[in-house]
C-alpha cells in the first residue's frame, strides 16, 4: 500500500516535469543524460513488481513503516482541535526522509552506480543517505554547509559513524543551498558512477516527481488510518515546508479529496516582514534555482537571498515546484510560522505529549494551532487535523536547549 | 553573420583558432573589470566573454565562484554588466555574455536581449539553459539578432547533440570534460572526440572550454577546435595579484601566452 503509485493529479507533471508554469529542467547539458537515465530507471521500477516488493519489504522491516497515526489528546485540548500526529519521527533514522533514500538507493543499485552524493541541511537527509549507503554498500559523500555542520554537529558524527564522508561547504552562505550547489558540481564531474540522491522534492525533473512518489506513502497511510480511526477524512492536513518533501508526502494522497484542506507552513524566521525568513512562497517570487522553476527568495537581479530559520532543515531559499503549483492553483494554502511560534509549539508538544519534535515539524504543529480556531468556527465543531510529525527532535536538543536557556553553563 | 561569425571565419582563413577570454563583470570592481578585459584585448584575446555574476553558479569551479562573489559583494548589477559590454565592444573586439538563467529571467528575457543588442553584445552563452526550456530566449534572440550558444557535453547523446547544435547560432560551446570550470594539469581526451561529433552535424565554429590554462594547452586545443575558451586561469591572475596593477600585468602575460598558443595550433 505504501508504494501505491496511482496519481490523483493526472497529467501533472507533464513528461518534461512541468507543474503548470513551474518545474522543468534548468541544468547543464552534461547532466541531461543522467537525468534521462534516472527517469527511465524510475519509470521502469515503479511498474516492476519485484522492485516494488523489495522496497515495500524494506520500508516495513527496516524503516518501520507504516508509521503510527496518534491521537494527541492533551495537545488537542490545548489546540481546540482533534490533532492526529503522523509519527514519521518514529521511523528508522528519525524522519520521513528514510522513505526517499531507500527508494533512491534501490534505484542507484539498479542503475549500476556505486557512489551516492547528497546535500543536507539539518543533517537528517545526510544521515538517512549514509544509512542507506551502508545498507546497500555504496560509497557516500555528503555536502553540508559549514554553518550547518556546527548547528548539527551530532548528525555530522552520525554520518561519519555510518561510513560517509562529510564535506563542509564554505562557499556562499555556507548553508543548504550552497551544499546543493556543491553536490551538483560533484555530480557534473562524476555522473558516470554517481547518483545524486536529492533529499527533497525539488531540483531538475524527474527529482520532484520521483521524490514525491517515494514519500507519498505517508499520505496514503495517514488517509486510511484516519478513516479507520475516525470514520471520516480529516478536515485538514498540516505539514512544514522547506524544500517540501514531507508536505508533499502527506498531501499527495489527499489532493483529490477536495474537502480536505491542505496547509503548508513555511519557516517565517524572525517574521516575513523582517526579511529574515525562509518562506519562499509567502515572501519570494517566481525564478529558477537548482534546476527548477519555482518560488525563490531573490533580489531584483535574480541573485538568491540568504534564508533564515531556526530550523536548519527549512533554511532553504526555494521550494519544490509542485508546492509552487499547488499554491498557484489554490489547492494548498501556504503560511509562514515564525521561529518563536515554532518553538512555543515545540515546548507544548514536549510538555503535553512527552514527544520531542524536530524544530522543522514544530512549524507544522504551530501552524495547526494557528488555523484551528478559524476552522472550528467555520465548521461549527471541533476540527480534525492530521499533522505530519516529520521528524524527531534529538538532533535539535542543543539548539532548543540554548533557545530556552536550559543548558547548564560550562 | 554576427561579428563573432566574421571573426571565426577570419581565424579559419589564417589557419588559427580564436582565443575567447572570460572575466566576471564587476570583478574586482566595475571599472577594474573593464580594465582587465581591455588588457586582455590589448594582449591578443580575440573575443571577450563577459560572465554576469550569479549567486549560485553550479557550472563554475572555485576561482570563478570567488570572483563572482567578490563582484556581487561589490554590488554589481545586471545593468552594470551591459555597461561593461558596451565599453569593451567599443574596443572593436566581439563581446559575448555568459550567465545562468535566473538573472536573465528576472531582468526580463526580451528586455535583456534588447539591451544586450543595443550595448553591442553579440550573444549569450547559457550554461544552465538547454534548448528544451529555451522558448522565450529563442524568440528574443531571433527578434534582436543575437547569437545563442548552448553547451554540448561528452555525455550528450547523438540525438541531443544534433538538437542542441541546431538551436545554436554564432558558435557551439563544447565542454571539454565532465566537470566545472577551472584550469587542469592536462587537456581533455574527450574534447577532440566531442568536437568531431559536433562537426558531423554542423558547420558552425566550435569553441572548447573547461580546463585550459597555458599556451601549450591552448595550442593543443587549437589543433582541433575553432575557439579556445579560457576563464579560470585568467581570472586567477587578477584574484591572486597583490593589487590590480600587478594582476593586470599577470593577466597581460598569460593572455599573450595563450594568444601565441592559438596561433600555433598543434596538428
Amino acid at each position: 500500500m505504501s508504494t501505491d503509485t496511482s496519481s490523483p493529479s493526472g497529467g501533472v507533471p507533464d513528461v518534461a516535469g512541468h507543474f503548470g508554469r513551474f518545474g522543468g529542467r534548468f541544468v547543464p547539458e552534461a547532466l541531461v543524460a543522467a537525468l534521462d537515465e534516472l527517469d527511465a530507471a524510475y519509470r521502469k521500477a515503479m511498474t516492476d513488481e519485484e522492485f516494488l516488493a523489495e522496497l515495500e519489504a524494506l520500508l516495513r522491516d527496516y524503516a518501520g513503516t507504516p508509521s503510527l497515526l496518534y491521537p494527541a489528546r492533551r495537545f488537542s485540548a490545548e489546540a481546540g482541535a482533534r490533532i492526529l500526529l503522523k509519527r514519521e519521527d518514529l521511523n528508522h533514522t528519525g524522519a520521513h526522509k528514510v522513505r526517499n533514500v531507500l527508494g533512491q538507493a534501490l534505484l542507484t543499485k539498479r542503475m549500476g552506480k556505486r557512489r551516492v552524493i547528497a546535500e543536507t541541511g539539518a543533517g537528517q537527509h545526510g544521515v538517512a543517505t549514509a544509512t542507506a549507503a551502508a545498507l546497500f554498500d555504496l560509497e557516500c559523500v555528503v555536502y553540508m554547509g559549514e554553518v550547518d555542520t556546527r548547528r548539527q554537529a551530532l548528525n555530522v558524527a552520525r554520518m561519519r559513524m555510518l561510513g560517509a564522508t562529510v564535506i563542509p561547504v564554505t562557499a556562499g552562505s555556507r548553508t543548504l543551498k550552497d551544499a546543493m550547489n556543491e553536490a551538483m558540481r560533484d555530480w557534473v564531474a562524476n555522473v558516470d558512477d554517481t547518483h545524486y540522491l536529492i533529499g527533497t522534492a525539488a531540483g531538475p525533473h524527474p527529482f520532484p516527481e520521483l521524490v514525491r512518489d517515494f514519500v507519498r506513502g505517508i499520505g496514503v497511510e495517514a488517509r486510511q488510518q484516519c478513516l479507520d480511526l475516525t470514520g471520516a477524512l480529516p478536515d485538514a492536513v498540516a505539514a512544514c515546508v522547506g524544500g517540501g518533501s514531507n508536505a508533499l508526502g502527506i498531501f499527495h494522497a489527499f489532493v483529490g479529496d477536495t474537502g480536505v484542506r491542505l496547509y503548508g507552513f513555511e519557516a517565517g524566521g524572525e517574521g516575513v516582514e523582517t526579511g529574515r525568513h525562509a518562506a519562499s512562497i509567502t515572501g519570494g517570487s517566481s525564478g529558477v534555482l537548482h534546476g527548477t522553476r519555482t518560488y525563490v527568495l531573490q533580489n531584483e537581479d535574480g541573485q538568491t537571498i540568504e534564508s533564515h530559520s531556526i530550523s536548519a532543515g527549512l533554511d532553504y531559499p526555494g521550494v519544490g515546484p509542485e508546492h509552487a503549483w499547488l499554491h498557484d492553483t489554490g489547492r494548498a494554502s501556504y503560511q509562514p510560522v515564525t521561529d518563536a511560534e515554532a518553538m512555543a509549539a515545540f515546548e507544548l508538544l514536549c510538555r503535553t505529549e512527552g514527544i520531542i519534535p524536530a524544530i522543522e515539524s514544530s512549524h507544522a504543529l504551530a501552524g495547526a494551532l494557528k488555523v484551528a480556531p478559524g476552522l472550528a468556527a467555520e465548521l461549527g465543531r471541533e476540527p480534525v487535523i492530521v499533522v505530519n510529525l516529520s521528524g524527531r527532535g534529538d538532533k535539535d536538543v542543543h539548539t532548543a536547549g540554548e533557545y530556552f536557556g536550559i543548558l547548564d553553563k560550562e | 553573420m554576427s561579428r563573432i561569425g566574421v571573426a571565426f571565419d577570419k581565424a579559419r582563413a589564417d589557419g588559427r583558432a580564436l582565443l575567447v577570454g572570460c572575466m566576471p563583470a564587476g570583478f574586482p570592481t566595475v571599472e577594474g573589470s573593464i580594465a582587465a578585459m581591455t588588457a586582455m584585448v590589448e594582449s591578443g584575446v580575440d573575443v571577450i566573454e563577459v560572465e554576469i555574476p550569479y549567486s549560485d553558479p553550479v557550472m563554475d569551479g572555485p576561482v570563478i565562484q570567488k570572483a563572482s562573489d567578490i563582484a556581487l559583494a561589490g554590488g554589481v548589477r545586471t545593468a552594470d554588466t551591459l555597461r561593461i559590454v558596451e565599453a569593451i565592444a567599443a574596443t572593436g573586439a566581439p563581446v559575448v555574455t555568459m550567465t545562468y538563467w535566473n538573472p536573465i529571467e528576472q531582468y526580463g528575457v526580451d528586455a535583456f536581449a534588447r539591451d544586450l543588442a543595443a550595448a553591442g553584445g553579440t550573444g549569450l552563452i547559457t550554461p544552465d539553459l538547454i534548448p528544451d526550456e529555451a522558448g522565450e530566449w529563442l524568440a528574443a534572440s531571433d527578434a534582436y539578432g543575437l547569437d545563442r550558444t548552448f553547451l554540448v557535453s561528452p555525455s550528450s547523446t547523438d540525438g541531443r547533440l544534433k538538437m542542441t547544435v541546431e538551436h545554436c547560432r554564432g558558435f557551439v560551446y563544447a565542454t571539454a570534460l565532465m566537470g566545472v570550470t577551472g584550469a587542469r594539469a592536462q587537456t581533455s581526451q574527450a574534447a577532440p572526440v566531442l568536437v568531431s561529433r559536433v562537426r558531423e552535424v554542423t558547420d558552425l565554429p566550435v569553441g572548447v572550454g573547461l580546463g585550459v590554462g597555458t599556451g601549450a594547452q591552448a595550442a593543443t586545443v587549437a589543433g582541433y577546435a575553432d575557439g579556445v575558451i579560457v576563464g579560470s586561469a585568467l581570472v586567477r591572475c587578477v584574484l591572486d595579484g597583490p593589487d590590480l596593477p600587478a594582476g593586470l600585468t599577470a593577466l597581460r602575460t598569460l593572455s599573450a601566452e595563450l594568444a601565441e598558443g592559438v596561433r600555433n595550433p598543434a596538428r
